[in-house]
């Protein structure tokens, strides 16, 4: 607190004691939230949103020129030259073979990754906010713990498990699978906190209502819970589907050429020269509107959510 | 629609506590039972032991001559209207009023119609496809109303289904509950915190203290013949004043001295109480309504039914006005009246150097009693209540106290 704050602090303290409790004295950060509603801050925020955008723009920007334009001077340049735009790096990239198959991979794991993750999260959750049942608090405690560790040290022992399974021609290791299954594993921890502290937060006064009106317990989840839940489930998969999406660890360790996802398939095209950013810079911004589309078509939920827990 | 019946039924929690003890009650078939009691009494414990969201540790509950301690509350066919209405805030009201006859997988026509009539019912037809969000309070408490109503239970539970209402529309919603329960003969529990709710709706009223129950009456049985002090003090308002005081005399000139001033009582008081006979020459607990109480100026009072004090607070209420004075009398301290300060949020001053007891008397609004006046007070001894200093049992006589309390402590 800076000593012109305690200053001025004191004669608001002593006045204060007439009234009841008067206003708290606001810190500046405080006060800067408080004028977000105004007109000046409105624009601001546009600006520095905007700002933030440049780079993305600037991909864009670079995945439609030609690679010896992009190397003869920087994206800007389209500015004054205009004509330099083309869709020919494009059109090349999608006529790739192994592109356009790391691409339905990156989908093929992504989603069941997010799916799985939603549902057998929302369903332990309830479980763990709403049912009784012996050593739950325990097992709750368990599933906490699991959040601290790192993917980094289940690599080599989920690698060789991966191995030993193998079965009519199916190698875990390599698979599509174990990838989707390497991320639900590890998803999940974090997921199940999140609903449980989100669903335990609806009043018990609903479910016991529900229970009185004749649901059973599944009614109750799929009808009460997932309902209210909605926020907080769509805000996970969000969080979830766009971890997953651009995952490279993972898919490094666990993927081979035949089930590698984009990010991997992008990593393998780096060269040490520049040379080939006619592949890089088309390759880079499709993997990226993806996670892009998603977030704003749902970024009403994703706000809801992250609010969901610490907002009463 | 079935009588409910709780035998023997208490409540012991896994820490231990005890928030029920061996509570035995018979509800007629389309009978309004209100639990009354002050907050932690265990009304609301008994009420969701009947609903089947709490475990009953001990004893029986029967609904319908069904034993349903094991049966969960979806299978035992009552209604639960909650505190806090507990709409689903994510359905319109019609799908909330609905909802349990979705589950029940009734056609889809016929719950329409059911809504629509209980939406009729409850003046809720123009708001059923609204969210609950958007309903006022009383409102929101006739959809919750309406959910129990659609599903033509057994039986209704209802557990403080006004006290989130402001005090006009509670008033209100309070006479339409009464309706609605009429109409319908559904067997109705229902919890209070509120006498006046307990008098105004019970067919009969089951106080509770503590976790036990203190008497089941009709309401007018349970202001007139209060089985203990706890009772007494609780049913009516302004509270009935309590005070110690000691008999002496004989059975036909019985007299009662309070604070140093003496009443005679009608040789009546003793014939209808025969056991005050033995407290003669000894001290009680008497209890005296305010209404029971006159400013001497406006009646014709008899001779030694006077108290006389000052007056040092008067409310003027319209219809009436509370004049508020001091005797000099012992405060009445109790496990009971200790229990009903704390309900009232009142510290219990304990003894203090001169013994000294505030009184409340309920006068015609043509006193001209100020504050700081001496006042003049006519007692109706006729009405005057006797309790047991220790017990704090109604003092009746052989077989006059009425249903009394189930055990003594």
């Amino acid at each position: 607190m800076s000593t012109a704050e305690k200053a001025a602090g004191a004669p608001a303290r002593a006045d204060g004691g007439n009234g009841a409790a008067g206003a708290p004295r606001r810190g500046l950060a405080a006060r800067a939230v408080g004028r977000l509603g105004g007109g000046v801050a409105q624009v601001l925020l546009v600006l520095i949103a905007l700002f933030w955008l440049v780079p993305t723009l600037g991909l864009l920007v670079a995945s439609l020129r030609s690679n010896a334009d992009n190397s003869a001077g920087g994206w800007w340049k389209v500015f004054t030259k205009p004509t330099q735009l083309t869709a020919e790096s494009y059109s090349s990239l999608l006529d790739k073979g192994d592109f356009v198959d790391s691409f339905w991979n990156t989908v093929l794991i992504t989603v069941p990754a997010t799916l799985l993750v939603v549902a057998i999260a929302s369903l332990a959750a309830y479980a763990f906010a709403w049912m009784e049942f012996p050593g739950r608090d325990w097992l709750f405690l368990i599933v906490v713990a699991l959040l601290v560790v790192p993917v980094q040290v289940a690599l080599i022992p989920v690698a060789k498990l991966y191995g030993h399974i193998e079965f009519g021609g199916f190698h875990m290791f390599g698979s599509i699978t174990g990838v989707v299954l390497f991320h639900v594993a590890f998803g999940l921890p974090f997921a199940i906190f999140l609903l449980r502290n989100f669903f335990a937060a609806i009043p018990r006064d609903l479910l016991e209502a529900a229970r009185m009106d004749g649901g059973s317990e599944w009614t109750i989840f799929r009808r009460v819970i997932f309902p209210l839940g909605g926020p907080a489930i769509a805000s996970l998969g969000i969080f979830q589907f766009l971890w997953v999406w651009n995952d490279l660890l993972v898919a490094l360790v666990f993927a081979d050429t035949g089930s590698q996802p984009m990010t991997k398939w992008l990593q393998s095209q780096m060269r040490q020269f520049t040379g080939n950013i006619d592949i890089l810079a088309p390759g880079a911004f499709l993997s990226l509107i993806v996670p892009l589309a998603v977030f704003f078509a749902f970024q009403r939920y994703f706000v809801q959510g992250v609010l969901a827990g610490s907002v009463k | 629609m079935a009588e409910v019946d709780l035998i023997g039924v208490g409540k012991v929690y896994p820490d231990g506590t005890r928030a029920v003890t061996d509570l035995n009650l018979h509800i007629e078939d389309g009978e309004f039972l209100v639990l009354v009691g002050p907050s932690g009494c265990g009304k609301t414990t008994a009420l969701r032991m009947a609903a089947g969201l709490e475990d009953i540790s001990e004893g029986e509950v029967t609904i319908g001559g069904r034993v349903v301690n094991r049966v969960p509350a979806r299978d035992r066919d009552v209604a639960m209207v909650f505190q806090s209405y507990a709409l689903y805030p994510h359905l319109s009201v019609r799908d909330n009023i609905g909802f349990g006859l979705s589950l029940r997988k009734l056609p889809k026509a016929e719950i329409r119609a059911k809504v629509d009539r209980a939406a009729e019912i409850l003046g809720l037809t123009e708001h059923l496809s609204r969210k609950p969000r958007n309903l006022s309070g009383g409102q929101r408490q006739r959809v919750a109303m309406g959910r129990a109503i659609v599903r033509e239970p057994q039986a209704f539970l209802m557990d403080e289904p006004l006290s989130n209402l402001d005090a006009k529309l509670r008033v209100q919603m309070r006479a339409e509950i009464a309706r609605i329960q009429r109409d319908l003969g559904v067997t109705t529990i229902y919890v209070t915190h509120d006498q006046t709710e307990a008098m105004t709706l019970g067919d009969r009223v089951a106080v509770m203290k503590k976790g036990e129950l203190q008497q089941v009456a009709p309401p007018q049985e349970l202001y007139d013949r209060p089985a203990n002090l706890f009772v007494a003090g609780f049913i009516g308002s302004p509270a009935m004043n309590l005070i110690q005081g000691s008999l002496s005399g004989d059975a036909a000139n019985p007299r009662l001295e309070i604070g140093g001033q003496t009443l005679t009582l009608p040789a009546a008081v003793l014939t209808e109480r025969p056991a005050l006979a033995s407290y003669l020459g000894g001290d009680v607990v008497v209890g005296i309504r305010p209404e029971d109480m006159e400013d001497s100026e406006l009646v014709e009072a008899s001779e030694g039914s006077g108290l006389t004090s000052t007056a040092d607070l008067v409310e003027a209420m319209g219809s009436d006005v509370l004049v508020h004075f001091a005797i000099e009398a012992s405060q009445v301290v109790t496990e009971d009246t200790k229990e009903l300060a704390r309900d009232a949020g009142t510290d219990v001053l304990g003894h203090l150097e001169a013994p000294r007891t505030d009184l409340v008397a309920r006068f015609s609004p043509r006193t001209r009693v100020k504050v700081g006046d001496p006042v003049a007070i006519s007692v109706d001894t006729g009405r005057l209540h006797f309790f047991d200093i220790e017990s704090g049992a109604s003092i009746w006589g052989s077989g006059g106290a009425g249903p009394a309390r189930e055990d003594e402590e």
